[in-house]
């Protein structure tokens, strides 16, 4: 059972303005029921004033997603549409109480339907269809909705990724694509400080790291094609591998040993090389 | 308030008569039954008792019965027993729909370089049976398929599986966890090699299971130490749990003409009621095979966690395999596996009954889930349409 705080209780029981507003000036709609959870917010605005007079939402979800979509109209309730723009994620959130990690993305989804509701009244193009590609699948994610939530969040792991946007909580197979963006976007953090030089690893060190990159990241990738790898040897920065699998006499496979170098080049240390045995 | 308790398949109450059973065993019966006093002896010849109870609800015999910790103890030790038993086979075929004691377990043989066949099901939840023959090779080295399961209750048909698998020689584990205790299972008429069974399903207490293992079965422990269950699992007994299981056994075994009857009957007006009185219903799994102590039910836009929580205000106690009661993002593989539609894979409720369930239990729920499904919906940006054409409908 979820914790839930007792303003989540609240609300999901007896939810504040739930309904739709009849001919709104804006409309936002975020989510679908294929994924779980979606949010239709309907807004009445002052447009001499540009302020919300009114908001109401219908959603499908849980308990956390009725409870967040009902603090998200409560927010935003006689604002005008900047100050209602500044409202994120977190202020649902605080709003609540708080809500349990892995249901953080009903408060992602509360201010995006907000973002969309204002994209509408202002005419323009909803945000999530004009930028970034797609990278979960299964969730219907973008890059950019990632980029934005982990620097808005500060967040950490790919877990974290996961419980704020439900990218790579289906099938998983986009979590590499994550782990490159959470590099990408914590790098940019990290670049504003002067890099810490590279320490020199250890033999046991190294067999360690490459052992943990290959079986984290390159044998997941060969054995979805029917491939695998195994480690043979490493003698200074010389790595040996065997391919096994649909990976034997296959054509790429020189190309494949290649990929293997340039992941642990990237990830273990710049002098490595692989070798096929 | 009152604890409408309508969660069975996933625990159960312990009954009192077990609990009686069990409270010397937690107090003046505390002696090691592997010692050589008297002291201990009598408590060794209570978990015999035990073994003997536990025997015949399944028509086994008690050399036949190891106790373990539980079902989950018993699925993977049934599984890795027979892959231990002929290691030079690489594959292994279970189902779908299975509980993660045997998904997950061979998920994790699959990543150690096992080749693992996860059969499908249709959209009532019912394998096909030729596809299991066809996916038997020489390979083989176990097929472990529940007897039924656990979120639809769909029975599968276990004797006329068992008997592809051995005419192929091959071993045959099934998880009857979920149906021992509800319907009749009687491994003489089965040609099964091992059975799992949970003690906590069928109102004995958490921390005990039982493995089957036919006389004759190549057997390798799971886990290695001492001579208890001679020597094939050891580890000092949980004696006052085993002696409960034992108790609770006896008392499934009296309960069970019952289970085909006046729990049916509540199960069945449940189902009935729930129909005609929410729109956009429907039942999961196959109505005909089915444990009779499991309705599985799907409210169309609107979502299971919502129900659960709405449910819980009223002291109702009920299960749902939405996505967001699991903590994963995805719905129940079970209702996955068997294509249940987007609009409903959401919305599914799973009630399962059991012999302290009464009439006035399935009352309160037909008199409160109508008004709950209807907020719900109210509240939904979908299925407006069909609420309201739900109104109309008989």
């Amino acid at each position: 059972m979820w914790e839930y705080t007792e303003k989540v209780k609240e609300l999901f029981l007896h939810p504040k303005n739930a309904g739709e507003i009849e001919n709104p000036d804006a409309v936002g709609e975020v989510g679908s029921i294929v994924c779980g959870d979606a949010l239709k917010l309907t807004l009445r605005i002052d447009r001499k004033t540009d302020r919300i007079i009114d908001a109401k939402f219908r959603t499908f979800g849980c308990a956390s997603a009725i409870a967040s979509s009902s603090a998200l109209t409560e927010l935003i309730k006689g604002k005008t549409v900047d100050e209602a723009l500044r409202i994120t994620n977190k202020d649902i959130a605080d709003y609540l109480g708080s809500l349990p990690r892995e249901k953080m993305h009903c408060s992602v989804m509360g201010m995006e339907a907000l973002q969309a509701a204002i994209a509408n009244y202002r005419g323009e193009k909803p945000r999530r269809a004009e930028e970034g590609k797609i990278v979960c699948e299964c969730f219907g994610v973008t890059d950019e909705k990632i980029k934005r939530v982990i620097r808005e969040n500060n967040l950490q792991t790919v877990e974290d990724v996961t419980n704020f946007t439900k990218a790579g909580g289906g099938c998983g197979s986009c979590i590499p694509e994550i782990e490159k963006i959470l590099g990408e976007v914590r790098g940019e953090r990290v670049a504003v400080k002067p890099e810490a030089p590279r320490r020199k690893l250890t033999n046991i060190q190294k067999i360690a790291m490459i052992q943990e990159v290959m079986e984290r990241e390159i044998r997941p990738l060969l054995q979805a094609d029917g491939g695998d790898v195994e480690l043979v040897d490493v003698e200074g920065d010389k790595v040996t591998v065997s391919l096994r699998g649909m990976c034997t006499g296959c054509l790429m496979a020189d190309v494949t040993v290649k990929n293997i170098e340039k992941k642990l080049k990237e990830l273990v240390s710049e002098e490595l090389f692989v070798e096929a045995a | 308030m009152r604890v409408v308790y309508l969660d069975n398949n996933a625990t159960t109450r312990v009954a009192d008569e077990v609990r009686e059973e069990m409270l010397p065993y937690l107090s003046e019966l505390y002696g090691n039954p592997s010692s050589m006093h008297t002291f201990g002896g009598q408590v060794h010849r209570k978990i015999e008792t035990a073994r003997e109870q536990v025997a015949a609800l399944i028509n086994a015999e008690p050399e036949e019965i190891i106790f373990t910790s539980c079902g989950t103890e018993s699925d993977n030790t049934a599984i890795m027993s027979c892959l231990a038993s002929s290691p030079q086979k690489r594959h292994i075929i279970t189902t779908r729909v299975e509980h993660p004691a045997v998904l997950n377990f061979c998920k994790t043989m699959s990543r150690r370089g096992y080749r693992v066949t996860f059969l499908p099901v249709d959209k009532s939840g019912r394998l096909d049976l030729d596809e299991l023959q066809s996916a038997i090779t020489d390979d083989t080295a176990v097929v472990s398929v529940m007897y039924a399961n656990n979120e639809s209750g769909v029975i599968f048909p276990i004797s006329e599986i068992a008997a592809i698998v051995k005419a192929r020689g091959v071993p045959f584990h099934t998880d009857a966890v979920q149906a021992a205790g509800k319907i009749p299972v009687d491994v003489k008429k089965i040609p099964v090699d091992m059975m799992s069974l949970s003690g906590h399903k069928i109102h004995a207490a958490k921390g005990v299971g039982a493995l089957y293992v036919r006389r004759g079965t190549r057997f390798s422990p799971y886990i290695i130490g001492g001579h208890q269950e001679r020597g094939r699992r050891a580890g000092t007994e949980n004696v006052a749990s085993i002696v409960g299981f034992g108790r609770a056994c006896e008392l499934a075994r009296e309960h069970l003409p019952e289970e085909g009857t006046r729990i049916k009957e509540m199960r069945d007006r449940l189902e009935r009621g729930l129909h005609s009185t929410c729109p956009g219903a429907r039942t999961n799994g196959d109505p005909e095979n089915r444990l009779p102590n499991t309705l599985n039910i799907s409210f169309e836009y609107v979502e299971g966690e919502a129900i659960l929580l709405r449910l819980n205000e009223f002291n109702i106690c009920a299960s749902s395999g939405s996505a967001c009661t699991s903590g994963s993002l995805e719905p129940s593989h079970v209702l996955r596996a068997m294509g249940v539609p987007f609009t409903a894979i959401h919305g599914s409720v799973r009630f399962s009954l059991s012999r302290y369930t009464t009439d006035e239990d399935i009352d309160l729920v037909l008199e409160k889930m109508p008004g709950i499904i209807k907020e719900l919906r109210d509240l939904s940006p979908y299925g407006r349409e069909a609420g309201q054409a739900g109104a109309h409908s008989p």
